[in-house]
Formats: structure tokens, sequence, C-alpha cells
């Protein structure tokens, strides 16, 4: 027990512009520890298995309790978070690999920033008035308040995208994640005000017609968000926004 | 309207700051080492405080004022206190008016709770992710404002330093783009810091990685004071990562969780196969009242005595069982998952074992900070609410000192936050209409100079033999066991000794990566420089504070206390009285009867009483006052202590009979 091993194949790259390369580390295998922990554990002696002293390895996190998006990567092919990637719970030798949907910064680290533009795109806000003592927001049915839930769980990680077979560097689709915000947003009382201008973004190109319906996305969600739900509302609402222009024209 | 405004920080203050600033037609250039949405705000669970009164019990902003002053130990400044409970009412109104999920009635009303500290259902909350949500929601609120346009994102770019003119006004920003290194100074009227808490000056704390208290070091170096270091929060029960200590909430203990070690440390077995004459349920020996269910700090302490005085934690390991499994606890198994169902899916997502077949594995963990950068408790006489010492520099949320005094009662940091981040916009807004001057320009060319030269150096650190993040262990582990639950001069002597050690240890590390993209090893090196400084704010602090209050405790300095049943209500004695008149001349207040006279038929104070009183009025006299540090370089900070405005009421002893 005492000198079990972890073994990591991490997949590298100097900076946007370099080409990609594999190194293996092996590291103590302390009982617990998620893979955020392993890589933690070759900075503090960054050598490879073959004993080449290289530099540490780069990736993105935050919370370390899987609430703020930041540490998604594939591991052993799979997108998802790896701070709560159980190492006992997966197959090693453990591979780590940046996402492929989105420009590698360095190593296992990307750039995810449209994903963030996306949601300007769909103006995911409610328009409020200022932010004065406006008195209180209107009531909300619990139900429908369990229903938003799911949704303002989005951590903007990116795992729906890099499953999406249909989302790609090539095509304008906003992806599951901002076809999920407009749908919570169209939800809120005020927030529906901007509605048809949401729906329009979801109409025109790289809209929710985009869709595959693969369905990739929602099994790899961390936050297990109903995505496929909210895809097919939106597209409903789309298809009612479209016979409403029609008749205003 | 001329001017700019640089916030530094998109937590939930720095956003709420944004927020004002822009309403009011300024632009804002917002820095944030993550994407803001990322902030680690997104880690609070539980909620957020507002005595709204929403289910009869007649909680009223004046209740919630009295729960955090005693809560905090009276070291909070009073007229903020007052303000922030009577506005978290419509704070909360706001953000729910932002779109924020709140759990609901059943009639569509917000759905409050209760909370540590209080007796009322004071708490908001959105599901478990309250912080989540409102962090989304002031978000969306900004990221509204960018598309108009008003607000400028710099995300993924950590912020290096003041820009300070000849008369020592600040003028702008250095900062670092992470993605490439380049450093850029940006001009600014005023700059507000929301850079959050430092529990990486812990190693490992409940924080997220980024809370290094780098930025708050970095003004402090640059002379703005640091307040009240020595106060810092530590949460009974947390799950020892290797990487973090994850929250574990205290209801397991509620609904009958048990704390235990093997009687013999170097006890092997499956926790399971122990049976109870092989255990120590070490709680319910001392306690026999209350067992497991000490408050919460008696809890800590008790904890982290038997792990680190003791050396008796699992496996010689600083950690203990709570052990919630039916045989122990007693309970049906399905009625604690629909109970504790929440904290069970944390413990069987990170710890990777399951609560109802075996114990549990905690320590307490470093949570919170109640100490931080200085700012001005008052509106007036040159000064601003929410401005440091320093003129156009600013600070909002728990990397500035105020609101929450000695400790911060759970769900008002929350609101701490967005209300420092509310007081914060407007004020700047004023401080640069009457501040429009432009600096010249070598003020930003020579702080570049600096920060590039700065840069050069650590990036050249290549021949030593030291290695940043095993040092940082070094801290975090020194830090944990002297400067958190327990505090004693001769450790703290030690660790004011070994911090100065790491210093010099840190110009030895081998940063081993001079590239140019993200180059964390070098970011973390500068960071680490940053942290081992905050960290002799804290020490220091500590060090000198003889007494013990809040979340500094120090059982050498701890007033003796009379037996239960000579205990009193402090009212009746005359050692109290006096005290209560001084307060009175020296804030020019007078207070409310409720707080001066115990009601009719109270029993009179016995003679022991009496005494303890005497001392513990003499203890207020001397140490309730507020921290401050100054920086010096190589060298310990200057402390020096002031007094705390009470013009609300007077300090009551905490008595439990
Ligand atoms: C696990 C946990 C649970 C909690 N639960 C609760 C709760 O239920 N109720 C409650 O009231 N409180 C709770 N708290 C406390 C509360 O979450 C925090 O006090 C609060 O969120 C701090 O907000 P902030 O805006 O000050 O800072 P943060 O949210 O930490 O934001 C800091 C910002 O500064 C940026 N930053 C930091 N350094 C730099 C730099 N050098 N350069 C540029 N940018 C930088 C970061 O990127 C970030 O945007 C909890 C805390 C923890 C750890
Ligand atoms: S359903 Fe398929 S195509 Fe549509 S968003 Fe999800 S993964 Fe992509
Ligand atoms: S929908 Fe799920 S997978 Fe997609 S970004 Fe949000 S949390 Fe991540
Ligand atoms: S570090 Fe925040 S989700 Fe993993």
């Amino acid at each position: 027990m005492a000198d079990k091993k972890v073994h990591l194949i991490v997949k590298r790259q100097e900076g946007p512009d370099s080409a990609p390369y594999w190194e293996e580390f092996e590291v103590p295998h302390t009982p617990g520890m998620n893979v955020i922990s392993a890589l933690m554990e070759t900075r503090l002696n960054p050598v490879t298995r073959d004993g080449k002293r290289v530099r540490p390895v780069t990736w993105d996190s935050g919370c370390l309790e899987e609430v703020c998006g930041a540490c998604s990567m594939l591991i052993n092919g799979r997108p998802r978070q790896s701070c709560s990637a159980l190492v006992d719970n997966l197959e090693q030798p453990i591979r780590l690999e940046p996402f492929s949907k989105f420009p590698v910064l360095r190593d296992l680290m990307v750039d995810r920033s449209p994903m963030f533009e996306a949601l300007k795109r769909i103006k995911a806000w409610v328009p409020v008035d200022g932010t004065y003592a406006m008195g209180p927001a209107e009531k909300i049915d619990p139900a429908q308040q369990q229903e938003m839930y799911k949704y303002s769980e989005c951590m903007t990680c990116g795992c729906c995208l890099e499953a999406c077979p249909q989302y790609n560097d090539s095509s304008a689709f906003v992806g599951a994640s901002a076809i999920g915000q407009a749908y919570l947003f169209n939800m809120n009382p005020t927030g529906k005000t901007l509605k048809d201008d949401r729906l329009d973004e979801m109409m025109g190109p790289g809209g929710v017609v985009d869709c595959g319906n693969a369905q990739n996305c929602v099994r790899v969600c961390p936050k297990g968000i109903p995505l496929t739900d909210a895809i097919a509302a939106i597209g409903g609402q789309v298809t009612l926004h479209a016979v409403k222009r029609l008749l205003r024209q | 309207m001329s001017g700019r405004v640089i916030i530094v920080g998109g937590g939930l203050a720095g956003l709420a700051a944004t927020i004002k600033v822009a309403e009011a037609g300024v632009p804002v250039d917002l820095f944030s080492v993550v994407p803001v949405k990322r902030s680690h705000s997104v880690c609070a669970q539980g909620g957020i405080n507002a005595a709204k009164n929403m289910k009869g019990e007649g909680d009223h902003p004046d209740i919630h004022v009295t729960d955090t002053l005693f809560g905090g130990e009276y070291l909070a400044d009073q007229p903020l206190v007052r303000r922030m409970c009577d506005e978290a009412p419509n704070i909360i109104d706001l953000l729910d008016r932002m779109g924020v999920t709140f759990n609901r009635t059943p009639e569509g009303f917000l759905d409050f709770r209760r909370f540590g500290g209080t007796l009322h259902n004071r708490t908001a909350f959105a599901g478990a992710t309250t912080g989540q949500q409102l962090m989304y929601a002031l978000d969306e609120q900004v990221r509204r404002y960018e598309a108009a346009s008003l607000v400028e994102k710099y995300e993924y770019w950590e912020f290096l330093s003041a820009v300070k003119d000849g008369e020592g006004r600040c003028r702008g920003i250095a900062a670092m783009n992470i993605w490439d290194r380049e450093v850029k100074v940006f001009r600014a009227n005023a700059v507000c810091i929301c850079t959050g808490g430092p529990g990486m000056v812990f190693g490992k704390s409940t924080n997220s990685v980024i809370n290094t208290g780098a930025a708050a070091s970095r003004v402090w170096q640059q002379g703005v004071w640091y307040a009240n270091g020595e106060f810092i929060q530590v949460h009974p029960t947390s799950i020892p990562g290797a990487d973090k200590l994850r929250l574990i909430s205290e209801s397991v203990r509620g609904e009958g969780g048990r704390v235990w070690v093997p009687r013999n440390p170097a006890d092997k077995r499956d926790p399971v196969e122990i049976p109870d004459s092989d255990r120590d349920y070490f709680l319910e020996t001392k306690y026999p009242k209350y067992g497991n269910l000490v408050p919460r700090d008696v809890a800590t302490r008790e904890i982290f005595s038997v792990c680190v005085d003791e050396n008796r934690g699992i496996n010689g390991e600083n950690m203990v069982y709570l052990d919630i499994t039916p045989a122990r606890s007693g309970k049906d198994g399905e009625v604690l998952e629909r109970k504790l169902g929440g904290v069970f899916e944390i413990y069987r997502k990170f710890a990777g074992d399951d609560p109802i077949q075996r114990p549990m594995r905690i320590f307490p963990g470093m949570h919170y900070s109640m100490g931080g950068l200085w700012v001005s408790p008052v509106d007036g006489g040159g000064q601003v609410r929410q401005k440091t010492n320093v003129p156009g520099l600013f600070s909002a949320g728990e990397v500035e000192f105020q609101y929450l005094g000695a400790n911060r009662l759970g769900a008002n940091s929350l609101l701490s936050c967005i209300f420092g981040g509310f007081t914060a916009g407007p004020r700047m807004v004023e401080w640069i209409a009457s501040h429009p001057e432009e600096a010249d320009e070598s003020v930003y060319s020579d702080e570049l100079k600096r920060q590039n030269a700065e840069n050069d150096k650590v990036l050249g650190m290549n021949s030593g033999g030291e290695n940043a993040f095993a040092l940082h262990r070094e801290l975090g582990q020194a830090m944990t066991a002297q400067c958190t639950v327990v505090r004693r001069n001769e450790g703290l002597r030690q660790l004011m000794d070994k911090l100065g050690e790491l210093e010099e240890r840190w110009s030895d590390i081998d940063v081993n990566d001079a590239s140019t993209p993200v180059n964390q090893s070098f970011a973390f090196t500068r960071a680490l420089f940053d942290m081992i400084q905050l960290a002799k704010a804290m020490a220091k602090g500590a060090l000198l504070r003889d007494e013990c209050r809040g979340a500094h405790y120090k059982p050498d300095f701890d007033l003796e206390k009379p037996e239960k049943e000579q205990l009193g209500d402090h009212r009746m004695t005359d050692a109290y009285k006096g005290f209560v008149r001084e307060l009175e001349a020296k804030h020019g207040v007078e207070y409310d009867a409720k707080f001066k006279e115990a009601p009719a038929g109270t029993a009179p104070a016995a003679p022991e009483f009496q005494e303890y009183m005497r001392n513990w009025v003499e203890q207020q006299k001397r140490w309730s006052k507020t921290t401050l540090a100054t920086w010096k370089p190589n060298a310990e900070p200057d402390i020096e202590f002031r007094d705390v405005v009470m013009t609300c009421e007077p300090p009551k002893p905490r008595i439990y009979k």
C-alpha cells in the first residue's frame, strides 16, 4: 500500500502555437486523491517517469469542489472536472489532455472565452431598471424556482461543448450551455422581456437549429443539467416565434 | 463625467462595486486573475442574512446588529454594522429582482432558514449553492454593462501594484497578463481592491486556490494598513483532502454524528472494525452534558488539540473520525439520507467513501479571514468609507477588515461583501468628481519599470535549491500549526522566526520555468513572497494580542471564570455599570436602557462574579481595539492598536450558563 503509485500521461504543449507532445509522471498515491492533487504532486518535483527534469505542468483550477468550472479537461478521453475525478475510480495510466474544441494556451489550459461571448449574444441577464430600493420582486412559484435552479447551476465549464459533435471552431453554434441559459432567462418574470431578442439569436445561424440532437451534452454535464429538455423547449419557442414573426410581416 | 475607475477582483464585492459605478455612467476597468464568473464567491453554500422577518418571529435589523456585534465580540465599528443590517433586506430584494433562484415558500415568497449565532430564520438561500447564484446574478448585470461598453474586463490579469504618485496618491495599477506575462500600467482616478480572502497563506483551507492574499499583501507593502489580521475563522469540520479542505456542514453532529479517535494512535484497523472499547469519544468524555454538540469553537479546539498537541490523530495525521453510521449514531440510514443527503454527496464525491457505511475523516479547516485591509469606518473629516489610508485607493469584500469584528457569523460575509461593494461604488464616483486631475506620465513609466525589473528578478531565479510549491507547503503547515485554533506566545514567536527563515529561503527558489505562455511557476513564486509577508501581519497581531476574543484563542490569557452557580447578570455589577458610563461619555451617546439595566427582580451579582467582571472590563479597555499592522521591509511589521467606534451598543461578556 505504502508505495502505491499513480501513473499520469499528460499531453503537453509549450504555448498556443507549438506542437503537442506527451510526458509521463509517477507520483505517490494518497487515499482519496483526485487528479488535481496528483498534478500538484508533480509540481513538487517535476521529473518525468524516465527521470527527465521538465517544466511544471500548467492547468486551470479554482474552487476544487466542482462549482467554479475552471478545471475541465479530458480525462481518459472523457470531458470532466479534474477536481472531482478521483484517482481510485480511474483506470491507470490516467491520460490527461486539454479540451480539443478550444485553443490551447498551454498544457492542459484552454481559452474558453467564446463561452462568455455566447452569454452576451443571447443576453443572458435580467434587465432590471436599477439597483435602488424599488421593493420586492414578483413572487415565484416553488415549482418554477426548482425548474430554474437546475439551469442556474451551469458553471460554464464547457464539458457539454467538448462532447458535442456540432460544436467546433469552424461553426457558429452557441452550444448546449448557452441554450440552457436562454431557456432559464426566458423563464424569469423580468428576464422574459428579452425573449424575442434571444429567440432571434436562437433562430439564426449558430442557434438551436444547429443542434443535431446527439445528446452527448447531457451525458457529460457534471452538474446534471437537463440540457436536452432546454434544447427541446427552446426549439418549440423558436417555432412559435417564427410563426409570430411571419404573421407580423 | 470624466475619469475612470479600476476595480480589482470580480467576486461579489468587486461585481457589486462595478455595477454601482457603471450605473452612474462612469467607465470601469475590471481586473481579475480568473474569469470573474469563477471567483471564489461561488463556493458559498449556506446563504445570506437579512432580517426581513418573514416568519413572524419579530426579527428586526436591530437584532441582526446585536447578533453580529456579539458574534464578533465587539471588534467591528458599530455604525457600519448598523448600516449593513439596515440595508440587508433591500439587498435581498434587489438580488431577487436580478433573478437569483432563491428557495421559495409554498406561496412563492422568499424562504428563510436558521443559521448559527441567531435565534431567527434570517438566512435566504438558493439550494446548496447560494454563493454561486448570487455571483451569477451580479456577473450577468456586469455583462450587460460590458455589452454596453461601460465595463471593460481584464480577465486573466493579475494585479501587481498600485501606481502611486509623489504625494502618495493612487493613480492606477500595474497588472500582468498571465497568458503572456506582459506587464502594463493602467490609469484611474480611483482604484478598489476586492481580491477576497487569504486562505492559501495557510496552505490548505476551504478557500479556492486563487485566494492567495497576494494582492492585499502588495498594497500593504505599499503603505495600506492591514487590520485585525490575527482573526482567522476555522471551521470545525472539513474533509482534509490532499489538495484542499472541503467544508462539511455542522448539521452532521446535530443529527447524531460522534467524534472519535482510536485509543491507540497506531491502530491501523478499518474504523468499522474498531470496537467502542478501543475508541476514544473525546468530546463525550470531556463534555458529558453537551457531548458532540459543544459550540463550534470548542469542538474546533478539542479536535485540534487531540491531533496537534497530543498527536493522536488517525494514523498520526491531522484527522479524527466523525461517525454518523447507523450503528453508532443510532439513527436510521434512510432518515439520515433524507436529512443529510447533500452533505453526504460532497463526501462521497470527494472522499470517495460512504458516510453511512464508514465514519468520515474530518479536521478543522481554515475558512475565513475577518482581518484585512484597513478602510475608513466613517465619512467626513477627510475620510471616506471603504477608502484605505492611501488616497484614491478603496477596498471592499473579504479583503478588507470591517463589519464582522473578531468572528464572523455564518451567512454574514456574502452580505458584507455586497454591501461593501455597493458602498464603495458611489464613493469612488464622488471621489473621481473631486479628483479629476491626470497624473504625470512618468509616474506610470516608473512603476512599469519597477514591476518589469521585479519580474526579471524572479524569472532569473534558477540556480537555487528550493521548490516554490514545497516552500508553500511549509508556510501553510507552520501557519496552521501556530496561528489558527490555539495560539501560544512561544509558538507564535517561533512562527515569526520561521517566517523570516522562509523569506530568506524564498530567494533560493528555482523557478524552473522562464517561458512566456501561462507561466504558473513564476507567477506563484512571486505571489509566495507576498503570502509570506501577509503571514507576518497575522502572526504578529496574534503574538501581541494577549487575550481571548472571537476566533483568537490564547489559553494562557483566558480570563478565569467563576463557577457556574456564581455567574450572574453582567448589568448587575458595578464594574460593568462604570464601564458603560465611560463608554457613553467617550462616544457621546446614550445606549438603550436594555443594554444597561437588568430586568426587575434579577438576582444581585455574587462577589466572585463581580471580581470576574472587573477583570473583564480591564480586558475590554485594554483590548477592544483594532490591530493595525504597517509593513516593514526585511523586518517584522509595526503594530498599533486603535479604538473601535461603539456608538450602538456596549460590549457584553460571553457567558454560557
Ligand atoms: C466553502 C465556503 C463556504 C462559504 N459559505 C458562506 C455562506 O454560506 N455565507 C456567507 O455569507 N459566506 C460564506 N463564505 C464566505 C464567502 O464566500 C466569502 O467571504 C466571499 O465570497 C468573498 O467574496 P469577495 O468578493 O470578497 O472575494 P472573492 O469572491 O474571493 O473574489 C476575489 C476576486 O479577486 C480576484 N483576484 C484575487 N487576487 C487577484 C490578483 N492578484 N489580481 C487580480 N485579481 C485577483 C479573483 O479573481 C476574484 O475575482 C464561504 C466561504 C467558503 C470558503
Ligand atoms: S444534443 Fe447533441 S448536437 Fe445538440 S447540443 Fe447536445 S451534444 Fe450538441
Ligand atoms: S451545461 Fe453543464 S457541461 Fe455545459 S457548461 Fe454548463 S455545467 Fe458545464
Ligand atoms: S476547480 Fe472549480 S470546478 Fe474544479
